[in-house]
């Protein structure tokens, strides 16, 4: 079978248009394990063991268990006990709370990569919480943050494929139609390679840019 | 409900091909990972570059499209892969490019004097990589290898779409024939969670292994 790239201008829109849906949900998904991430890393570092142990775990699980899995539970699993989600919102869901494990780590290393003295020093000058966390902890704990987040918004993007799997009519699904209904798998799939390649090496220069900028975690 | 049994078979069946693909794939993973860690750090340029290409190429595409790719697109250029080879070969390659960039982060991390320390000892390369370089850089590798293993684990759910038997699989077709789908995936989601706590016990035991005799070192 040879190449074709008349057939490649053809399917070209609809993959386009499977991946302008792979960006929302990119970034949807990113939202919510950025805030989902923060509620994580501070239950974790409550004091009430009531509140940090399960979450502990939960974390623990969801860290290890498969993320396709998981979409299973929520699109299959969900709709017998009555919550019924579209595809989309399952895919957001499902990829956000995964991922929010992994940025509850980031934000905790980051706040541990304040030094001590920082909070004696907060403490010495009479703030109180709120301003030691809004006018010192955070202002030094966010900017090395941003590349580790950074990097987990690649990973995810590389992740959405697996949306695909519970009906959404991603960059990959589109191209899974294409292929299907025209018996030509060469194209489709190396384009949505491509695209992938593509965009991950930009947002590779990227990251490297943020890490010159902000510094890196733990370095 | 008297052939709970028998879907109980199925999916402990599928939890052996899971288990197969992750160990197979983490044999291939650790191998990738040593030659293209060891080849980025060559002194021959073209190898360099060839681990280098490898390990973006791997690491910028999802192993969801690069199972896709190995199982729908190489059977077009002549290459017929079984779905248990294809699923072995992108899981070992894709995990490979990642821990091929911890092998590179640990061997570098030896400190310099340790080199100069070989040169004075006239050691050969081979000699220096294999009895000084190495033993020291392994320990540093484990726990990332351990996370990375964890990965592959959760990275074998995805044969499942390229119709291979695994957990996955089995529990979709538990929920196809039953119609239940609590059990099914609750039941997975424990298996899993269960081998990935595997993982990580066998990787601290082997670590507490590996350092015996390093304490003085570091």
């Amino acid at each position: 079978m040879q190449w074709d790239w008349t057939f490649v201008a053809e399917i070209m829109p609809t993959l386009l248009q499977g991946l302008k849906l792979t960006l929302l949900i990119t970034l949807l998904s990113a939202i919510v394990a950025a805030a989902l991430g923060l509620v994580f890393a501070i239950a974790r570092r409550s004091r009430n063991p009531l509140v940090a142990r399960p979450v502990s775990f939960v974390i623990e699980f969801i860290r290890g268990t498969p993320l396709l899995v998981q979409l299973y539970f929520i699109f299959y699993v969900l709709p017998d006990v009555g919550i019924l989600l579209p595809p989309l919102v399952a895919g957001v869901i499902g990829m956000g709370l995964h991922y929010a494990t992994y940025t509850a780590e980031v934000y905790r290393a980051g706040i541990e990569n304040v030094p001590k003295g920082q909070w004696e020093a907060a403490r010495a000058t009479n703030l109180t919480t709120r301003q030691t966390w809004v006018h010192v902890i955070v202002p030094q704990a966010v900017p090395p943050m941003i590349p580790a987040l950074a990097n987990y918004l690649i990973a995810m993007f590389k992740e959405t494929p697996l949306l695909s799997a519970i009906t959404v009519l991603e960059l990959m699904n589109q191209a899974k139609s294409v292929a299907n209904s025209s018996y030509r798998y060469i194209e489709p799939m190396t384009m949505v390679g491509v695209f992938f390649l593509g965009m991950s090496l930009v947002s590779v220069v990227m990251l490297r840019w943020l890490e010159h900028r902000f510094g890196r975690l733990g370095k | 409900m008297a052939d709970w049994s028998g879907y109980l078979n199925l999916i402990l069946q599928g939890a052996l091909v899971t288990a197969q693909l992750t160990v197979y794939g983490s044999i291939l993973a650790l191998a990738a990972a040593f030659l293209a860690g060891l080849g980025r750090l060559s002194q021959w340029r073209a190898i360099r570059w060839l681990s280098t290409i490898y390990i973006e190429f791997f690491r910028g595409t999802s192993i969801y499209v690069q199972l896709f790719w190995a199982y729908f697109v190489l059977p077009f250029m002549g290459i017929s892969l079984s779905p248990m080879a294809a699923g072995i070969m992108a899981l070992g390659l894709n995990v490979g490019a990642y821990a091929a960039e911890v092998v590179r982060g640990a061997i570098l991390s030896v400190p310099r004097d340790q080199y100069e320390a070989t040169t004075a000892l006239n050691l050969t390369r081979f000699q220096r990589m294999r009895h000084v370089i190495l033993p020291q850089a392994l320990p540093l590798m484990l726990p990332t290898f351990g996370n990375n293993a964890i990965e592959l684990l959760k990275a074998t759910a995805v044969v499942s779409l390229i119709s291979l038997t695994d957990m996955t699989f089995q529990a979709q077709i538990v929920r196809a024939q039953t119609g239940n789908t609590l059990i099914p995936f609750a039941m997975i989601l424990i298996l899993y969670f269960a081998m990935a706590l595997i993982i990580s016990a066998s990787m601290r035991l082997l670590e507490r292994r590996m350092t015996r005799g390093l304490d003085g070192v570091r």
